[in-house]
């Protein structure tokens, strides 16, 4: 919403600075985005006088003028245009002055060997048209040494408010004067508009053709004919303020209805009478009703839009947008003046449909004043008479004012219940009533009051509305702070939940890794989603922003693999990176769950001390376990089982990569190198791995009544360690020959680890050598030889039954 | 010279010329071991007369003593020779470069970060974490929250949509994570603390905007919650987040569906190049939204009005973020480039706590 300075001034009486009105504005919630205000920029601007302009002695086109500027000694100027000219009246700017058309601040300078003291300006130097060809020429009466400014009438500083949905009272520049009045920045003037004096009946009639349940689409219509009008330019003041808010004026009777859309908040629409065809019926559009609007467009209606039509056909869409073939011009003699009512919603939906933004749109599907209806019409019936002549007919109205009788019952306390802040009852009523509301007091009960809501209000409904009504005006600002008490005064309890505080341990975890956390977007491409098990038409959206993010992500992989590539496409091939986010099995809301993933692309990089080796699947199950390690879940009964299997998803590797579980059911994620389909069709190259790991499906920690942690058992004799190398088929896995060891002996062994796999020279074709060193912890006596030889025998004994393996000799 | 003083002479000549441990040994048998020179001179005391043994054992047992001192300084000075020997040889360059270890290279991303730093300044004020799922109804995203059908303020969110389901209900992705608050009311009872982080989602992509973002709001509702409170809390969390001691916050009057009265809240800055200080300058910059809860939404909520009232805020994380870490841009956040990620990401053991410090 824009207006002018001097445009709020006709509606509120004021003696308030420019930056009063705008810090005051935006205090009460029409946040000011932008003044522009024209008289700082042209300030030093002046009206001069030449006395004497003569030819320049050293430059055909130039000549030196005696300036008279008002200071009672003439200034020399050397001026190149054409116009310059004894005993002209122009703007003369000094030396010094910022120059805003050429962005320059003009010096005093010496052309031609010629003085010059300051300059003759066109209007293009000060910005006020492309006017370059001569200097300003003004009227005789010019004063001078004014400023060009004022004379010119060109300070009325531009005013622009983000204007919030739920104000339509103030898409008009005098309900914006009423909230300032209010708060207190003057007094609102109240324009009594008369009724013209019919001098015949309106011979268009109007019809509001609509089924019972739609009556609301259109509740009320006012017409007026205005004959033998002589149309032609709005007067300068009008088409000035027009131009100053953006608007182009087009000629006096279009220009009024802008005008009174501005002023009123009322959208208005003027027919040319003679190019209506009959009666005017107002009705829902038919399906593939087509109208050529003013924006010169056709466009193809819908029954959800609402028209106004004549015998020939649609006119107008309702409040949205007139038509091309009725709209007024310079030859226009009778004019009809349409003031109605349409359906907020209506045209909300209607004008998203048509994709028109009008200012006739913006106000009535924020709601325009039942009220103000038919006095917007005796309000451009005057403008016309003013402007146009014309003879006016009666008005005629179609349907009725829709009922705007909301009263509510208001317990004065409310507001400070509400904001804390006291106020006297008296500032309250006061605020109340310069706002508009009718205020009622109860002799019962002198806190409360009846509130009536005037009619260019919708958006208030409830006790809370008054509230913010007398808060804001009152000043938010005024509203002390308050320590808000604490529910609860002891140390603050732990607040997060397994999985917040999971969600938070993943990423440090992951980090300290080496990874880096990435946040990517939670929609991939249709193919990336079907690549990694989703796609599922309910996780695809109906309005994607782009074709590669439309659907939703069913893991967090896609979208790392593509952001490593393009680290690699830049130069950056060795990357890690993990991301902890939500991924969506479904649109349930369980189907969310919440993902830990990595992705390593390259290798370690080369060091002096280290080979370069690429990333595997290994470094991927080094991730996943040591995150797992640092959320301390139990690992115990954690199963890698490998690929190939399946539960194994697609996109892996089936030969180098894992599913972790718990259990055959509890699937908690996946590790391993990715499938080169997967990759090709992600256009990533290797080599790649990385894991997921859904955290929800994380086994939670047995709860335990006290913090104790199990006792310490350290035995006093020494540990020993054996070695055993165990030659099996190449698909035995080492697990299986762990856990063979392991229910060999359940007491002694405290530590097993593989230390070497072999394959080649001296091992079977098709077999391998894993080599085991088994911890051996005596618990009551050291051991004896005899006994250790048991012990070893018996775990050679269970391997071999267990998988095939003989003792490497 | 005595014989005496020449087996002296020529044992110490020996002693010193010894190079290493096995020539001084080979020395130290030819003098005293058991058929040494001197060995074999002590050997010779049993077939003297006692005056002549007194005499001649005590010279050839000071000889004795002044050899295995001998040998036992040799030693010494061999043994320091050989260790300086060994360190001369195990040098290595120690300039040499280390592996970076991989604590050094990790990075926790800005919006976890100030995730966390979020969390410690809320739970210490005696609020809790609300979560809530990205794809919502309508019905929680608008309809609870106030947003009458077809309301302009509807269109002012730029909703993604899914494809209507077979009962003709379309589930969107939430444009804000008011809904958490509408679950949160609907599941527990006054008194209620919350902050509600999340993803949030409009279909708008520009210099400033991405069609993805992250959101935290704030609620609290009991039964005399009221906009002083509302205030300090915003207050006090702004001084705790930007770590500064004072700021100065402006509310200005506005307008959300959800909330009446409504505010937007700027913050008092000094901008200068492309740093951004709080608590001082001239210049406001809008940080938030915020006001008491609608009666209706509260109504919505299964709760009474005329009981019950609260407040309720809300910010970009990642515009906090940015305004506090300095990030100019909006977009890089998600792009997943390891420099930027490197550059403004946090170190993972940088742990946000109000008793060291949110940020290092």
């Amino acid at each position: 919403m824009k207006f002018t300075l001097s445009w709020l001034k006709d509606h509120l009486d004021t003696t308030a600075s420019l930056s009063e009105i705008v810090e005051t504005l935006t205090r009460i919630g029409l946040e000011v985005e932008h003044v522009i205000d024209p008289t700082e920029k042209l300030k030093d601007f002046t009206v001069a006088y030449v006395i004497d302009a003569k030819q320049h002695p050293n430059a055909d086109r130039l000549r030196v003028c005696m300036v008279d500027t008002g200071t009672g000694t003439p200034v020399q100027v050397v001026c190149g245009a054409p116009n310059a000219r004894t005993g002209m009246k122009s703007v003369f700017s000094a030396p010094g002055t910022y120059i805003p058309g050429k962005d320059m601040t003009l010096g005093k300078g010496v052309i031609r060997g010629v003085e010059s003291n300051g300059m003759l300006c066109s209007a293009a130097e000060l910005q006020l048209s492309e006017d370059h060809d001569g200097i300003i020429d003004l009227p005789d009466d010019a004063p001078v040494g004014a400023r060009y400014v004022d004379y010119a009438k060109l300070g009325d500083p531009v005013i622009e408010i983000n204007l919030t949905p739920n104000r339509p009272d103030a898409t008009g520049v005098h309900g914006i004067a009423r909230d300032l009045a209010a708060a207190g920045l003057g007094t609102l003037k109240d324009h009594a508009i008369k009724p013209a004096a019919a001098a015949f009946p309106c011979p268009v009639n109007v019809k509001l053709d609509f089924a019972a349940e739609d009556k609301h689409l259109a509740p009320m219509f006012a017409l007026r004919l205005v004959r033998g009008v002589k149309n032609g330019p709005a007067p300068e003041w009008m088409q000035q303020r027009l131009k100053s808010i953006g608007l182009r004026p087009i000629n006096a009777l279009v220009d009024i209805t802008n005008y009174v859309t501005f002023d009123r908040g009322r959208p208005l629409h003027v027919f040319d009478a003679k190019k209506v065809a009959g009666n005017l019926v107002v009705r829902r559009a038919k399906d593939g009703e087509e109208v050529l609007a003013l924006d010169g467009k056709t466009y193809t209606l819908k029954s959800d839009n609402v028209v106004i039509a004549d015998d020939k056909g649609v006119e107008s869409i309702a409040g949205i947008m007139g038509g091309e073939h009725s709209g007024c011009d310079d030859a226009t003699t009778d004019v009809l003046i349409e003031s109605a009512l349409w359906d907020p919603m209506n045209i909300a939906r209607s004008g998203r449909a048509l994709g028109i933004v009008t200012d006739a749109r913006y106000r009535f599907e924020r709601g325009v004043d039942p009220a103000f209806c038919v006095p917007g019409a005796e309000l451009a019936t005057k403008l016309v008479m003013d402007f146009c002549g014309g003879e006016p007919s009666e008005l005629i109205v179609a349907g009725e004012q829709p009922k705007s009788d909301t009263a509510i019952d208001f317990p004065l306390s409310e507001v400070q219940r509400l904001t804390g802040l006291e106020l006297e009852r008296s500032e309250m009523v006061r605020t109340l009533e310069k706002l508009g509301f009718g205020v009622i007091s109860q002799s019962t009960n002198a806190d409360r009051i009846i509130v009536k809501v005037p009619s260019w209000r919708p958006d208030v409904e409830g006790k809370a509305d008054i509230a913010e009504e007398i808060v804001r005006i009152a000043g938010v600002d005024n509203v002390a702070s308050v320590p808000l008490p604490r529910i609860d005064t002891a140390v603050p309890k732990p607040i997060l939940t397994l999985l917040q505080k999971r969600t938070r341990q993943a990423r440090r975890a992951l980090a300290s890794q080496g990874l880096v956390e990435a946040v990517t977007w939670s929609f991939v491409s249709k193919e990336q989603a079907e690549g990694f098990g989703g796609g599922q038409p309910a996780l695809a959206l109906a309005n994607p922003i782009a074709a590669d993010l439309s659907d939703m992500r069913p893991s967090l992989l896609p979208g790392l693999l593509k952001a490593a590539q393009r680290n690699a496409d830049r130069g950056f091939g060795d990357v890690a990176l993990f991301e902890v986010g939500q991924i969506f099995k479904g649109d349930g809301e369980k189907d969310q769950r919440m993902a830990a993933a990595t992705v390593r692309r390259g290798g370690s990089g080369r060091a002096w001390n280290a080979k370069a080796t690429p990333v595997s699947v290994f470094d991927a199950k080094a991730d996943a376990m040591a995150m797992l390690a640092a959320l301390g879940v139990p690992l115990g009964g954690l199963h890698i089982v490998s690929g190939g299997q399946a539960n194994l998803p697609a996109w892996l590797h089936p030969g180098r990569s894992g599913t972790m579980q718990f259990g055959p059911k509890n699937v908690i994620g996946w590790f391993g190198e990715f499938h080169p389909r997967t990759l090709e069709m992600l256009d990533v190259d290797g080599p790649v791995a990385g894991f997921e790991i859904i955290l929800d499906d994380l086994p939670a920690p047995r709860a335990k009544p006290t913090k104790v942690k199990p006792k310490l058992e350290l035995s006093d004799f020494m540990p020993l360690e054996r070695d055993f190398a165990f030659i099996v088929d190449r698909s035995v896995k080492s697990a299986d020959i762990l856990r063979a060891v392991q229910a060999a002996e359940k007491v002694l062994i405290s530590g097993l680890n593989v230390f070497d796999i072999y394959e080649g020279a001296g091992i079977p074709e098709g077999r391998k050598s894993v080599g085991v060193t088994v911890t051996l912890q005596p618990r009551e006596k050291t051991l004896t030889d005899a006994e250790i030889e048991e012990v070893a025998g018996r775990i050679v004994a269970e391997v071999t039954k267990k998988t095939g393996a003989t003792l490497r000799g | 010279m005595s014989d005496l003083q020449t087996l002296e002479s020529s044992t110490l000549t020996a002693i010193a010329g010894a190079t290493d441990e096995t020539a001084l040994e080979a020395v130290r048998v030819g003098a005293l071991g058991k058929k040494g020179t001197i060995s074999a001179l002590l050997a010779t005391l049993g077939k003297m007369s006692p005056d002549e043994r007194k005499t001649a054992g005590a010279a050839i047992n000071a000889l004795k003593d002044k050899v295995n001192e001998a040998l036992t300084a040799r030693r010494t000075v061999l043994k320091d020779a050989a260790l300086e020997q060994r360190l001369a040889s195990e040098t290595v360059d120690v300039t040499l470069p280390v592996r970076e270890a991989a604590s050094e290279r990790g990075r926790i991303h800005p919006i976890s970060q100030v995730m966390d730093e979020l969390t410690a300044i809320f739970a210490d004020m005696g609020f809790s974490i609300a979560e809530g799922p990205d794809i919502e109804s309508d019905d929680y995203n608008f309809t609870k929250l106030n947003f009458p059908a077809g309301h302009p303020a509807r269109e002012m969110h730029d909703t993604f949509f899914f494809e209507p389901d077979a009962k003709g209900e379309r589930k969107l992705l939430r444009t804000h994570t008011s809904p958490v608050q509408v679950r949160t009311m609907l599941a527990s009872q006054p008194p209620i603390r919350v902050i509600c982080p999340g993803r949030t989602y409009r279909c708008d992509s520009d210099q400033t905007h991405t069609p993805m973002f992250h959101q935290v709001e704030g609620l609290v509702i009991d039964k005399s919650a009221h906009l002083g409170h509302l205030k300090w809390v915003l207050e006090e969390f702004c001084k705790a987040f930007f770590e500064v001691p004072n700021v100065k916050m402006r509310f200005r009057p506005s307008f959300f569906p959800f909330t009446e009265p409504s505010m937007e809240v700027d913050i008092q800055c000094r901008r200068s190049g492309g740093e951004i200080r709080f608590g001082e300058g001239e210049d406001w910059l809008e940080i938030l939204g915020c006001g008491m809860v609608h009666p209706n939404v509260l109504r919505n909520c299964g709760l009474d009005p005329d009981v019950y009232q609260g407040f309720a805020w809300g910010m970009g994380i990642d515009r906090i973020a940015m305004l506090k870490y300095g990030m100019p841009d909006l977009r890089p956040f998600f792009e997943a480039d390891v420099r930027w990620l490197s550059h403004y990401g946090f170190r993972p053991l940088d742990l946000p706590t109000l008793a060291g410090g949110l940020s290092a």
